[in-house]
């Protein structure tokens, strides 16, 4: 009888059948709400960054606007290559979802292929500009220009390292638990930098060159 | 006149940049500074005796094993409160210097820091003060307390805490290299742009401010975002939001306003840093720069930035004055929504730093009035504190004291804030010593008091025995004769329309007050040697102070069910929730401590990547303030590999033995058993 | 209530033996004005912050364990009607509060021209206001009154009850133009133009200083500013204006070299483009006129060729050689060249206002 008791008055205060000890899966909601939580606060420092072009977008200093510099249908392939990238790595997770290993492999390969097409039309665009003379020194307006479409491509050249390094990680491993876990975290941040860009190219490269 | 040929103190800004050493070279160490020569051979001296003491002891081992390299969330908390400490002595050092200074100086002579050297000690004040004592501080109680409030066994990344921290000990380094090392900011804390820019401050010092704020702002983010989603996913079942501890609800508020307003000064700090290494021109006076964009960024990251320190501490006094009351904490739902609403509100009050930039009356009485609008949270939270007082049995423990300072100190700093906010006010104010009074008054009567209280209280929840109350009494009336001497005067000063930041002076009419400020900070400094003191006397006489029942203070929340120190698992068993101050009802209804059953525990492994990765981290913000680029660029590409390096580690955790448990918490039943006896 | 008002304020000098709280009793109206605020905001606030005092020491001692007389409630902790008064107490306060401080920031708006010279006298709608310009450098003020064709260095004189119209800017890093006695503060920004109205009501010399840290030379960034009557002021400005010494451009641009301690100095004539350049941020040799760069890129910059034609531009200033910033302009825009100076001279005045 005692015993009884003190059981069931431990069960109202502990949980004694606990599911902390059951292995990974107690793990994987706090990493995902964790990278939401992570591309909010990079969301704002992009926000930072789109104030910043917006006060200082016009301050060309007697040097170029934007009418000048952007070579907008170049742009608008890169553009594609990126939203292309955020479709083909929606298929990889698709795949991943069956547990085809070599089909998500595939298309991740395929985004990366996208992601870096894209980093060679920014570099390109960017070694022309500096040619040109328009470096991020010689106005407000470039400098903060350069700043926001610099630091989104340095995200996407980020991102392509840590695809490179999944991509390794998934072959040797295949998808496990944790694996399938980065892929799905790494799939946000890609879609993120996708959006990221969206604003990116209406709000510097449209406006620019239609106002 | 007087000309100066080196009017920016450019000492060492100037020199030519060697391909392989960068600006590096022997005229970069002040040995033309007495007094930085003196402390640099104080310290130098302490420094190798520590060193000296940890290597005959054989600690080292132990240091790494069990401090550096773990991911206890308890082990983490303690060593952030440590760094707050160091720090804090460091800060108070330029403090010191400074009422000395200032002392003598408007007492008709020159003093004994020459302009440069004091626009050094002032930025270098506020930095540390700021940024590696009062944020280690609350992060350290965050850290110890928070998951054992809310039953976890840990917070959701434990490598990441890890990493968080040892990133904000990497910007510590710098600053204090930056003392031995070519020399630091003169800009003030907050580094107001031009004045921060290339062409007004060429010299390394800025450098310096701003990739120690770089590398500790990282930590600062990364552990925020840590602490959000613990609070959100780990609280044990039954525990509703609703019936989290105060303290756990500051934490989610502080820590949301961590993640959402870090990044703004990570960002604002990048463009200057920019600025600075680029030639880029977002805050110059030249081709397009907008200097007020600097002042307007800064302190959108700025003013929420004083509501996470001051928020938590808040917590910390709504745990202690219902543990001293022996009484439920009145209105717990609108400390909740006060909490809520403070947080809130922070990001729309900014513009009351600049009141005078120029903006319009409609402008500038928008931003003055919301400033005031959370002044009625914050009164209602005082309130809320005085009503649990009401009809409650007080004991007057050392905690309960310094809350007795606070509520009464704190009101009149609320009080001056809320004057300062009134714009027209704010132009015969702003940026006087009243203005210097005013922040001290909350953040020393808020901030400084509320760690204190919170040291003290959960000094034996840490390590299984009570502070020694006569060394911290002595400690608390030095603080608080010390902080009324010291910044009363300074009201009073900007009354009479005294600036801040000023090394010399006209005037020899001020010197009384400078001399009464001084006497104050002589007190400080008593009470800070007392509570040194007090530290030293409890660990001698620990096993007089020891407790073993893990609840010296009849306390009410989750954390003192568990033993002290609690176990590294913390909780053999998760607890169950079913109201407000959990272990309160507990105790209520005579819970039984589980002895049986237990099952093996998950947990993650140490590791020393985040201790290595922020000492490459450390060499990179070096190397980068003296433009020695070939060792950044090697440092950064060795924290990438190493980074990567880290994701191919997949055995990060591992269970503890259900047997392991039971002789821990078979321990635990005895050390319980002779309390009761 | 202005008689309680002075009693306050005398009554904490007297607890402060005397001393000279120049904030709260000051020679200028509108300071008057904003230390009389001062004093309202803190009896509004006191009539909650003394109750809230005087309750934590009754219940700290009341409540104290040994007292066993006093009630002990332990699970009391909510009650509704005490929570509507927690709230609606600071609420109350601080809705009377910002009712005075909307009011009084438009009233004491430094933009706006005076609405009276002191309590007692009413604005004289024929007098105009004494323009004086105002300029931080590295460390020191430099005065310019455009009406007179005077300036001066760390020296500024103005009439006893004639409204006083500050146009401030900076050649260098953000400082503050603060002279307690006179007027609250303004800051003073390059490439800006911020404005502060008061007056002075009694002569006397009073201290002025930069209110923001600057640097090296801040703490002795100090000048006098003198109240006279008309006849003193009068002589005065005759006294600089026999200086010989002329503010042009070339006096300028080496006024502008960091000095600390400047010693006060008088100049006789002033360049009539002086406070252009020192508005618009170019005052060195070197330097862009910031105006003739905001009209070029509101006319959508200057093309890349603009990043060439600007190097050409150095150290010319627009309101010198008005056609000269065409030069900066692309070959399309300059065949318009006349026109747009034309349009340009009709536009109001286009010195920057952080207002905008």
């Amino acid at each position: 009888m005692m015993t009884d008791s003190a059981v069931n008055d431990a069960e109202k205060f502990y949980v004694l059948d606990d599911p902390h000890h059951d292995g990974d899966h107690t793990h994987e909601p706090p990493t995902m709400l964790g990278f939401w939580v992570y591309l909010m606060s990079d969301c704002l420092i992009f926000g930072i960054l789109f104030a910043v072009y917006a006060v200082l977008g016009q301050n060309y200093a007697a040097g170029p606007s934007p009418a000048d510099l952007f070579d907008i249908e170049m742009i608008l392939v890169a553009t594609f290559a990126l939203l292309f990238s955020s479709v083909t790595f929606g298929f990889a997770v698709l795949r991943m979802d069956r547990g085809d290993l070599r089909g998500t492999i595939f298309w991740l390969v395929i985004t990366g292929l996208f992601g870096a097409a894209f980093l060679y039309l920014e570099y390109e665009e960017f070694s022309h500009l500096w040619h040109l003379g328009a470096t991020p020194m010689a106005s407000a307006f470039l400098s903060s220009f350069f700043f926001l479409v610099g630091t989104h491509g340095l995200h996407v050249t980020a991102g392509t390292i840590w695809l490179i390094v999944l991509l390794v990680q998934l072959s040797q491993r295949g998808l496990t638990t944790a694996n399938t876990r980065r892929v799905m975290c790494l799939s946000l941040f890609w879609h993120f930098l996708d959006l990221i860009w969206i604003g990116v190219y209406s709000l510097v490269y449209l406006t620019g060159v239609l106002l | 006149m007087a000309t100066s040929s080196d009017p920016h103190g450019l000492a060492s800004g100037s020199v030519d940049i060697h391909p392989f050493w960068g600006k590096l070279s022997w005229d970069i160490f002040p040995f033309y500074e007495p007094i930085v020569l003196g402390t640099f051979i104080g310290v130098a001296i302490l420094g190798l005796a520590v060193l000296g003491a940890i290597t005959y002891f054989r600690l080292w081992g132990y240091l790494w094993k069990e401090w550096f390299t773990s991911i206890d969330h308890k082990k983490i908390g303690i060593m952030y409160m440590v760094l707050g400490l160091i720090m804090l002595l460091r800060g108070f050092a330029d403090a010191l210097l400074m009422r000395g200074h200032q002392a003598m100086a408007a007492s008709g002579s020159e003093g004994y820091l020459n302009a440069h050297h004091y626009d050094q000690i002032f930025t270098a004040h506020g930095v540390i003060m700021i940024f590696f004592v009062a944020m280690p501080f609350v992060t350290g109680f965050m850290n110890y307390v928070m998951p054992l409030q809310i039953g976890a066994r840990d917070v959701a990344f434990p490598f990441l805490n890890n990493f968080s921290f040892w990133l904000t000990v990497s910007g510590a380094i710098l600053i204090m290299i930056s003392l031995f090392v070519g020399e630091f900011s003169t800009a003030g804390w907050l580094a107001y742009a031009p004045y921060s820019g290339l062409e007004y401050s060429p010299s390394v010092g800025m450098d310096y401010y701003l990739w120690a704020l770089n590398i500790a702002g990282v930590g600062t983010t990364l552990s925020g975002i840590n602490l959000v989603v613990t609070i959100v996913k780990m609280r044990a079942p039954g525990m509703t939001y609703m019936r989290m501890p105060i303290f756990t609800w500051t934490a989610l508020c502080t820590n949301i306003l961590i993640v959402a307003t870090f990044p703004v000064l990570a960002a604002t700090l990048a463009l200057l840093t920019a600025d600075r290494y680029l030639g880029t021109h977002f805050f110059t006076n030249e081709l397009g720069g907008n200097p007020m964009m600097y002042v307007n960024l800064i302190w959108i990251w700025g003013h929420p930035e004083v509501y996470i320190l001051i928020l938590p501490i808040f917590g910390i006094f709504s745990e202690i004055v219902p543990t001293f009351t022996g009484k439920r904490l009145f209105g717990y739902t609108s400390m909740v929504y006060a909490t809520c609403v403070i947080m809130i509100l922070s990001y729309i009050v900014w513009l009351h730093h600049f009141f005078t930039m120029g903006a319009g009356a409609n402008v500038n009485s928008f931003f003055g009035i919301t400033t005031m609008i959370i002044s009625i949270p914050t009164g209602a939270k005082i309130f809320n504190w005085l009503f649990t007082m009401y009809k409650g049995r007080i004991r007057f423990e050392t905690p309960m004291l310094w809350v007795m300072g606070f509520m009464l100190t704190f009101v009149i700093g609320g009080m001056t804030g809320v004057l300062l906010a009134v714009p027209p006010a704010d132009y015969v104010l702003h940026n006087s010593l009243f203005l210097v009074a005013h922040f001290h008054n909350v953040i020393i009567g808020g901030v400084v008091f509320g760690v204190f209280a919170g040291i003290i209280y959960w000094w034996p929840k840490a390590f299984g025995f009570k502070l020694e109350p006569f060394w911290g009494k002595v400690s608390f009336w030095c603080w608080l004769i010390g902080f009324y001497l010291a910044f009363m005067p300074l009201y009073v000063l900007g009354l009479m329309g005294v600036t801040r930041r000023l090394s010399q002076f006209e005037d020899t009419f001020y010197s009384v007050y400078f001399v009464v400020a001084l006497i104050g900070a002589l007190f400080v400094a008593a009470g800070i040697g007392a509570f040194l003191v007090q530290i030293v006397q409890s660990i001698r006489k620990r096993e007089e102070l020891r407790d073993v029942s893990g609840d010296p203070w009849n306390g009410r929340t989750l954390e003192w069910s568990t033993s002290s120190p609690p176990p590294y698992y913390n909780f053999a068993f998760t607890p169950r929730v079913h109201q407000i101050d959990a272990f309160a009802q507990m105790k209520r209804e005579g819970f039984t401590r589980p002895t049986t059953g237990f099952v093996p525990i998950h947990m993650p492994h140490s590791t020393a990547t985040g201790v290595v990765l922020a000492a490459i981290l450390t060499v990179m913000g070096f190397a980068l303030v003296w433009h020695v680029f070939w060792l950044a660029a090697a440092s950064f590409a060795a924290a990438l590999l190493y980074g990567i390096g880290h994701t191919f580690n997949y055995d990060r955790d591992y269970d503890i033995p259900a047997d392991e448990v039971r002789s821990i918490e078979d321990q635990r039943s005895a050390q319980l058993a002779q309390a009761a006896e | 209530m202005k008689r309680a008002v002075h009693i306050v304020a005398l009554f904490s000098c007297f607890l402060l033996a005397g001393c000279d709280l120049v904030v709260l009793s000051p020679a200028g109206d509108v300071a008057q004005q904003q230390g009389e605020l001062i004093i309202y905001a803190t009896v509004l606030m006191l009539i909650v912050i003394l109750p809230v005092m005087a309750l934590t020491v009754f219940f700290a001692i009341k409540y104290r364990e040994s007292n066993s007389k006093a009630s002990y409630e332990p699970e009391w902790h909510h009650s509704f009607s005490l929570e509507i008064v927690i709230w609606s107490v600071p609420l109350a306060i601080i809705i009377c509060l910002a009712g005075l401080t909307w009011v009084a920031t438009h009233r004491l708006d430094p933009y706006q021209p005076l609405r009276r010279i002191s309590e007692e006298q009413p604005i004289n709608p024929d007098v105009k206001p004494l323009i004086i310009q105002v300029a931080s450098m590295d460390w020191k003020w430099l005065f310019i009154y455009p009406e007179q064709g005077i300036a001066t260095v760390n020296e500024v004189a103005a009439i006893v009850d004639r409204p006083i119209e500050f146009q401030i800017t900076s050649a260098t890093v953000m400082n503050s133009f603060y002279i307690p006695a006179l007027a609250g503060q303004i800051y003073s920004m390059a490439g800006m133009q911020t404005e502060m109205n008061a007056v002075i009501n009694e002569p006397g010399v009073y201290d002025g200083f930069s209110a923001n840290y600057s640097g090296a030379g801040f703490s002795q960034m100090r000048f006098r500013f003198h109240g006279m009557d008309q006849t003193g002021f009068d002589d005065w400005v005759s006294k600089v204006g026999a200086s010989a010494q002329d503010l042009d451009t070339d006096t300028l641009e080496a006024l502008n070299q960091p000095s600390i301690s400047h010693p006060v100095t008088y100049y006789g004539t002033v360049s009539e483009t002086a406070w252009d350049r020192l508005v618009n941020n170019c005052v060195d040799s070197e330097s862009l006129c910031r105006n003739d760069m905001m009209m070029v890129d509101a006319l959508g910059g200057g093309g890349l060729e603009g990043l060439w034609n600007r190097e050409m531009f150095r150290g010319i200033c627009s309101a010198e050689d008005p056609g000269a910033f065409i030069a900066m302009l692309r070959p399309e825009m300059r065949l318009r060249g006349d026109e747009i100076v034309t349009v340009m001279s009709l536009l109001p005045d286009a010195t920057p206002d952080p207002r905008h």
